[in-house]
């Protein structure tokens, strides 16, 4: 071999032989492995937030729509009164005129039933309309008014008329016990035909066949038609009345005892409509009985229900019955609170900027503040609660829940923003603004004020901008001064009134049982990313239409 | 009245700018400009400023002193046999009762000494008002002719004027750490009173946390119901889990938007990354409701094991998320930071860009890494809303991370709302943990910050 060529020789290093091809490959391997955690650490981020706002919007978009029904209502002047319309009958009023789409309808029960496929809320819109309108008293009008919760849930889909009352290893027991042909339909009633050992040790000495254990008789009775089973589960596809059928057996004939018997027990009720009908669902429980539905879809067959968008979401108070709440509440006493925030943060966060940046001597005093807003920044905000719960409603004695309380917590919140914003502003800048200005006579305060802060009043605006968007979203030191009363009107709405805000009342409809409260809360949610979204695309506006590069 | 005393005093003091203003004004134009020291808008500033800060001030302290002393007040002014009875919680629930008859919400049939103190709450209000009122606009109206008999000709008005603006900024500036000291002072006092309620001992190391029974005054000392070793432990549980989550998803976008994506991508991902901060938690806490819980119990049957519907596992990881781009972001400030010379001599000596970066870059970036990793640490444990709505409320002493757990900030909430009576060692330890959580997170924030500072490479 004279194969010896300069690399070869000078690094004394074969670098084509196969090891070394193998090195560098399962180098460029672990370069690629790392490239690939890369994409997949944001390609899981990227994936989590779409799965966040699309179970959102998923959850929230059927709540911008209420399913309403139209009542054509005679506006009766007998019963309503010109000089006082607010003082009528209404619930009368509207149960008579749902009632007219249904003359067959007759009975108490049935008729109540009937009502309650309207929102309970139905009298008072009824109500407020002919206090708006005095002058159609005497006419015949057609008002919408929102059905109840399970109706709108129904109509929009999100819950079914029928639910499973069995799991498929349930009916798989089921069907195993009717391949051994014990199962039958006597009477309108399914009975499993099965053998019974009445054991003499379960049949006590005193009290005899009327005390016996005849639910432990029928469960080792059972055992033998389930020998490969480890649960006991199989056990509830007999009825609770079993033991009682077995009793009355027993007492009719104590000759049995220590014999097998074979008995026709009755099956629980969801196995007995299992063997009858072959179905295994029963009716949501959250319908009173099956006639609801006819009477709902005669409703929609007739046109009658209609799906406007949902206004109320933002016009109407906070209510206990989901179809009838809104946010008008929640978005006033968020607005009254921001307000308060950005009237004391925005001036106290500029002043105290432009005295650090532009006045302040480098001494201890002035690094303690330094220390004291940093740290701020990184105070946990339930803390902030407390302080606002310690000091201003304790020690202070302020109104609980008012969004004055609430604005002067996230104003401290807020001030650290604000504060670290404006510097960057005031310091971005250049010298050169000040000592032109300083050379042609102006004082420092002249200075600041008149040129160094009109400089950076985009950069500050922004940040101010940015501090107020994650006080819009702040919802523990909230919680904690009370701000998440239930208030039911809007008629009170003041600085020391007692209100909600937009995330506390997302928190309280979170926390809320009825199941249309899932949706409205995720409306709420919407709406409250709705305002974030404006309220960061108008900083990012600012930015690019104001700020200078110098 | 309150809006109109203000509304009156914002007239007062344009009031008082143009009264400055305009004698300004009249002796400037005597005199000729030159024999003036300040322009005469400095005159009307100064007259302006005396007109109305001291007035306000004085409504300011007003309103945070009124209340508490019509209380006190009020409460002196009971007859003493109605009151030597009654404990605390008891007198201030007689007080909120004759306050909200005062406002007219008369329930039930109340008796005379009630009635009567509610009218005398009234007069006594209304007589604060009148005098808040009177005194704020006396002030104001003396301090107006006063500020205006300076005005002259010689009369320094800009440097006046700087100097209250000037004190101005500086008491600005001191509310930083007025509310820093407001902080550590309501929790530092609140919590000594509960430690002298329950001993720290108990609170520090004892394994029981059943607060809700100590409302019953007969249990307070029944003993084991405040030993809050459980509640952090759940805390520790689910920051960890967070960051588990958290830190490698973070750590793994920073260097791939870093080093490795191209420009266009690292526009599109970093906003989408920042909205991910920006949601606000309660958010998220309803996010983990809604959708990962449920799932995570679904995940769990189907393998065969039970996740509780509100485990650590769940609550913890969608913090995790929330703190995602919090560790991406300044560990990509930390890898940004590293010279681009380092990356020129790894890369020249032949070593792969993923050998740079594990070899060379980390390394170097490791102390704002950590320090990054070591901020989101205290967020985890701040951290409220997640927890609030998704993690449990009863104190169970378990690593298991399918099993519920409660944390610090769950428990301060929980013992808080709906209730601000401070007389009871339940309310109270609410601020035992809140000081807890503060220390925490402070010494968790000068931990990160020594941590930078010290292992910090000088390149430069």
């Amino acid at each position: 071999m004279t194969d010896t060529t300069l690399g070869s020789t000078g690094s004394g290093h074969d670098w084509s032989s196969p090891a070394s091809r193998r090195r560098v490959k399962r180098r460029y391997a672990a370069d690629r492995r790392l490239q690939f955690y890369g994409i997949a650490a944001i390609g899981t981020a990227m994936a989590l937030l779409g799965v966040l706002f699309v179970s959102l919007i998923q959850a929230g978009y059927a709540a911008f729509t209420t399913t309403k029904v139209e009542l054509s209502i005679f506006l009766d002047p007998a019963a309503i009164s010109q000089e006082k319309p607010g003082e009528a009958n209404y619930r009368r009023i509207v149960r008579d005129a749902f009632k007219a789409y249904f003359p067959d309808v007759t009975g108490r029960s049935d008729e109540r039933s009937l009502y309650k496929i309207m929102s309970s809320g139905s009298d008072y819109i009824v109500r407020d309309y002919v206090v708006g309108n005095p002058g159609k008293i005497g006419e015949n009008v057609k008002i919408l008014v929102p059905v109840s919760d399970p109706f709108d849930q129904l109509y929009k889909r999100i819950i079914p008329r029928r639910i499973d009352a069995l799991s498929s290893d349930r009916i798989a027991l089921f069907d195993a016990l009717k391949q051994q042909g014990v199962l039958s339909v006597e009477d309108g009633a399914g009975v499993a035909k099965v053998s019974v050992f009445i054991d003499p040790a379960k049949v006590p000495s005193e009290g005899g066949v009327a005390a016996a254990d005849y639910d432990a008789m029928i469960k080792d009775g059972l055992r033998s038609y389930f020998r490969n089973e480890y649960s006991r589960s199989y056990e509830e596809i007999i009825s609770a009345t079993a033991a009682e059928k077995l009793q009355s057996v027993v007492a009719a004939d104590p000759s049995v005892v220590g014999k097998i018997v074979e008995v026709k027990l009755p099956l629980a009720a969801n196995y007995d409509n299992l063997l009858q009908t072959g179905q295994a669902t029963i009716r949501n429980p959250r319908f009173g009985s099956d006639v609801e539905f006819a009477w709902f879809d005669s409703l929609e067959k007739r046109g009658l229900i209609a799906t406007p968008f949902t206004w109320e979401l933002f016009f109407n108070a906070d209510s206990r019955f989901p179809e009838l709440a809104g946010l008008a509440g929640a978005l006033s006493g968020s607005l009254l609170a921001l307000l308060i925030c950005f009237v004391l943060s925005f001036p106290i966060g500029i002043a105290t900027a432009v005295y650090l940046e532009e006045f302040a001597p480098k001494n201890r005093t002035t690094d303690l503040i330094e220390v004291n807003i940093n740290n701020l920044a990184a105070v946990p905000s339930v803390v902030f609660g407390l302080l606002g719960l310690a000091l201003f409603l304790n020690t202070f004695g302020m109104p609980r829940s008012a969004p004055l309380v609430g604005g002067m917590v996230l104003a401290l919140m807020t001030l650290p923003t604000i504060i670290v914003a404006t510097r960057a502003a005031l310091k971005a800048v250049p010298p050169s603004i000040r000592e032109a200005a300083l050379g042609v006579g102006a004082s420092r305060h002249q200075v600041a004020l008149h040129h160094v802060l009109p400089l950076a009043m985009p950069g500050i605006l922004t940040g101010t901008i940015i501090g107020l968007a994650q006080a819009l979203g702040e919802t523990a030191p909230l919680l904690l001064i009370g701000m998440n009363a239930f208030i039911p009107s809007v008629e009170n709405i003041g600085l020391t009134e007692p209100a909600m805000a937009l995330p506390t009342q997302i928190f309280s409809w979170a926390d809320s049982p009825e199941r249309g409260f899932v949706s409205r809360t995720s409306a709420a949610i919407l709406v409250l990313l709705g305002f974030l979204v404006m309220m960061n695309l108008l900083a990012v506006y600012l930015r690019r239409k104001l700020e200078r590069k110098w | 009245m309150l809006s109109y005393l203000l509304l009156a005093l914002l007239v007062l003091t344009t009031v008082a700018y143009y009264a400055g203003l305009s004698r300004a004004r009249a002796f400037a134009t005597a005199s000729g400009h030159a024999a003036q020291h300040s322009l005469s808008g400095y005159h009307g500033a100064f007259v302006a400023a005396w007109a109305s800060l001291p007035s306000f001030l004085l409504v300011i302290l007003w309103l945070l002193f009124q209340g508490s002393v019509v209380d006190q007040l009020l409460i002196s002014s009971l007859p003493v046999e109605r009151i030597k009875d009654l404990d605390s919680g008891q007198l201030n629930l007689l007080v909120s009762e004759i306050k909200s008859i005062a406002k007219g919400n008369v329930f039930g049939e109340p008796d005379a000494v009630v009635l009567a103190a509610a009218e005398r709450y009234n007069s006594w209000n209304a007589i604060a008002s009148w005098a808040m009122l009177a005194s704020a606009l006396g002030l104001a109206v003396v301090a107006l002719v006063v500020a205006r008999s300076y005005v002259a000709p010689r009369f320094r008005a800009r440097n006046e004027v700087e100097r209250i603006a000037s004190v101005l900024m500086i008491l600005c500036s001191l509310i930083a750490i007025l509310t820093t000291v407001g902080i550590v002072g309501s929790l530092l006092y609140e919590t000594l009173r509960f430690f002298s309620m329950v001993s720290p001992l108990e609170f520090f190391f004892g394994l029981n946390w059943e607060p809700q029974i100590a409302m019953r005054a007969d249990q307070v000392t029944a003993g084991g119901a405040f030993g809050a070793i459980p509640v952090y432990v759940g805390t520790l549980l689910i920051a960890l889990i967070a960051m588990l989550v958290a830190t490698p998803i973070g750590l793994y976008s920073a260097i791939y938007l870093t080093e490795y994506a191209s420009e266009g991508m690292r526009a599109v991902v970093k906003p989408l990354l920042e909205i991910l901060a920006g949601i606000p938690t309660v958010v998220y806490g309803f996010f983990a409701v809604l959708t990962v819980a449920p799932a995570m119990r679904d995940l769990g049957a189907a393998l065969g094991f039970s996740i509780a519907p509100n485990s650590a596992l769940a609550a913890g990881g969608v913090m995790g998320i929330m703190l995602i781009p919090f560790i991406s972001s300044l560990s990509d400030d930390a890898l940004n930071a590293v010279p681009q010379s380092l990356r020129d001599g790894s890369l020249g000596l032949g070593a792969t860009k993923g050998e740079t970066i594990r070899n060379v870059l980390l390394p170097a970036a490791l102390p704002g890494i950590m320090g990054g990793i070591l901020l989101a640490v205290s967020r985890a444990i701040g951290e409220t809303m997640i927890v609030v709505m998704a993690a449990g409320i009863i104190a169970a002493l378990t690593l298991n991370p399918f099993e519920p757990v409660t944390t610090v900030t769950v428990q301060i909430v929980t013992l808080l709302i709906g209730d601000s009576e401070f007389d009871n060692p339940k309310t109270l330890a609410a601020f035992a943990l809140g000081l807890v959580l503060f220390l925490a997170t402070l010494a968790l924030n000068v931990l990160a910050l020594s941590i930078v500072r010290r292992y910090r490479e000088q390149y430069d």
